[in-house]
């Protein structure tokens, strides 16, 4: 009979509180739609390594039986193969073409990273300089990148980075909106903005990949691997020759890859490790950084009006952060309350769409500073 | 740990990273500009044909 109940004097109040938090993630994937792919199987994981004595993962010393949440957290995020492959999948769903056919809006991508050194310097304050970049890093608005530059800088909060960066992207529908009224009066959201699909030959969409690739390899050595998974599944996409493969990582990899990120990435959250007063300090910095980012491609927009004959709607600064679609699409609901007949969706996908390329840059400069 | 004086000591790393941000993207736009360029079909020859 004391077989049956062992166990039970092994739980420990932490595990209960981990249990509510994975609820928590459940119940805002189920209910509230957020990122459901990621926030369930992270919810799910974290009431699955919090129970006492949980042989999902390898507990105790060198002769401990290996969990098997263990055993995928070293093989595919330890050594970042689960982001970087998931990034195939993610550089084959982008289209370029908005941005290709006005590459000015690239510009907007690199003001909206500015969160990201904004936070640098802030979490430099309270954390040594690699966990503070880490922690700087969940202002990339793109979950690989900071799973990526967590890991190479070895930070001892990898997993509250990760909750806090697929949290907040989640949550740009409703962090974005009151920041970007803030910055901007009516009458600037309800600039209009002529938009002119112009022709994008074939080459370009297949060159630019590859070039991008190149360039970023020759600056930014050590987030090669970012940028070119992200591309080579870009130029699968583009390539024309391959449509077979393009839907394969779109879809089957891509949702492969996700499930077992999701339910690894909480290998992570062991109560002694994830409830510390640190992780409320990481959260609070996390959502810093996406204020800042989205402060910074609006600001951007604000200081080019300045100098531009035809006005930009300053509010497509905000999309410059990563969170693909979701930041365009917010900017293109707003343009439409404040006018009904103003459309932004193709420059706002635009300026999102560079994000993306920027904020893998932004982690690779991350990386050449700190590594 | 609290030490502000560690924000001032590391907008260097701002500073640095936008710049480099900001060159790496113009690289990137400009190259983007010149393969737009470089690959356009010309209209005329379409018209020729």
């Amino acid at each position: 009979m004391e077989v049956l109940y062992q166990n039970l004097l092994n739980l420990d109040w932490k595990m209960v509180v981990m249990w509510a938090i994975g609820g928590l993630l459940i119940y805002l994937a189920v209910k509230k739609d957020m990122e459901p792919t990621l926030l369930l199987p992270m919810g799910f994981g974290a009431i699955l390594v919090n129970l006492p004595l949980s042989g999902a993962i390898t507990q105790g010393g060198a002769d401990a039986e290996e969990g098997a949440l263990s055993i995928l957290y070293n093989a595919g995020i330890a050594n970042e193969l689960f982001p970087l492959i998931l990034f195939i999948g993610i550089g084959a769903m982008i289209d370029f073409g908005p941005l290709l056919s006005n590459p000015l809006l690239m510009l907007f991508g690199a003001a909206a990273q500015f969160g990201i050194f904004f936070t640098l310097c802030t979490a430099s304050m309270f954390f040594d300089i690699k966990d503070a970049a880490s922690i700087a890093i969940i202002g990339a608005a793109d979950g690989p990148t900071s799973i990526v530059v967590g890991q190479k800088l070895h930070s001892s909060y990898i997993g509250a980075i990760m909750v806090a960066a697929y949290s907040y992207m989640a949550l740009v529908p409703i962090i974005q909106p009151p920041i970007i009224r803030m910055l901007t009066s009516k009458k600037e959201r309800m600039i209009r903005m002529e938009y002119t699909q112009k022709p994008v030959s074939k080459t370009t969409r297949i060159l630019f990949p590859i070039c991008i690739t190149i360039i970023a390899g020759l600056i930014a050595p050590a987030s090669v691997s970012l940028v070119g998974f992200l591309m080579f599944g870009n130029l699968i996409r583009e390539c024309g020759v391959l449509d077979s493969l393009s839907e394969t990582a779109q879809k089957v990899l891509a949702n492969l890859v996700t499930i077992f990120l999701g339910i690894t990435i909480a290998c992570q959250m062991q109560a002694e490790k994830f409830l510390q007063v640190n992780t409320l300090l990481i959260l609070g910095l996390g959502l810093v950084a996406f204020i800042f980012d989205t402060a910074g491609g609006v600001i951007f927009a604000k200081i080019l009006n300045l100098f531009l004959k035809k006005k930009i709607n300053p509010m497509i600064g905000a999309a410059g952060i990563s969170a693909f679609p979701m930041s365009g699409r917010v900017v293109h609901k707003m343009a439409l309350k404040e006018d009904p007949t103003n459309f932004l969706l193709m420059q706002a996908t635009g300026v999102n769409v560079s994000g993306q390329i920027a904020s893998v840059i932004a982690g690779g400069l991350i990386l050449n500073f700190f590594l | 740990m609290f030490e502000p004086m560690n924000f001032v000591e590391n907008l260097r790393y701002m500073g640095l990273g936008m710049l480099g941000i900001f060159i790496v993207i113009g690289v990137i736009a400009l190259l983007t500009v010149i393969l737009n360029a470089a690959t356009a079909e010309k209209k005329d020859e379409e018209h020729n044909d």
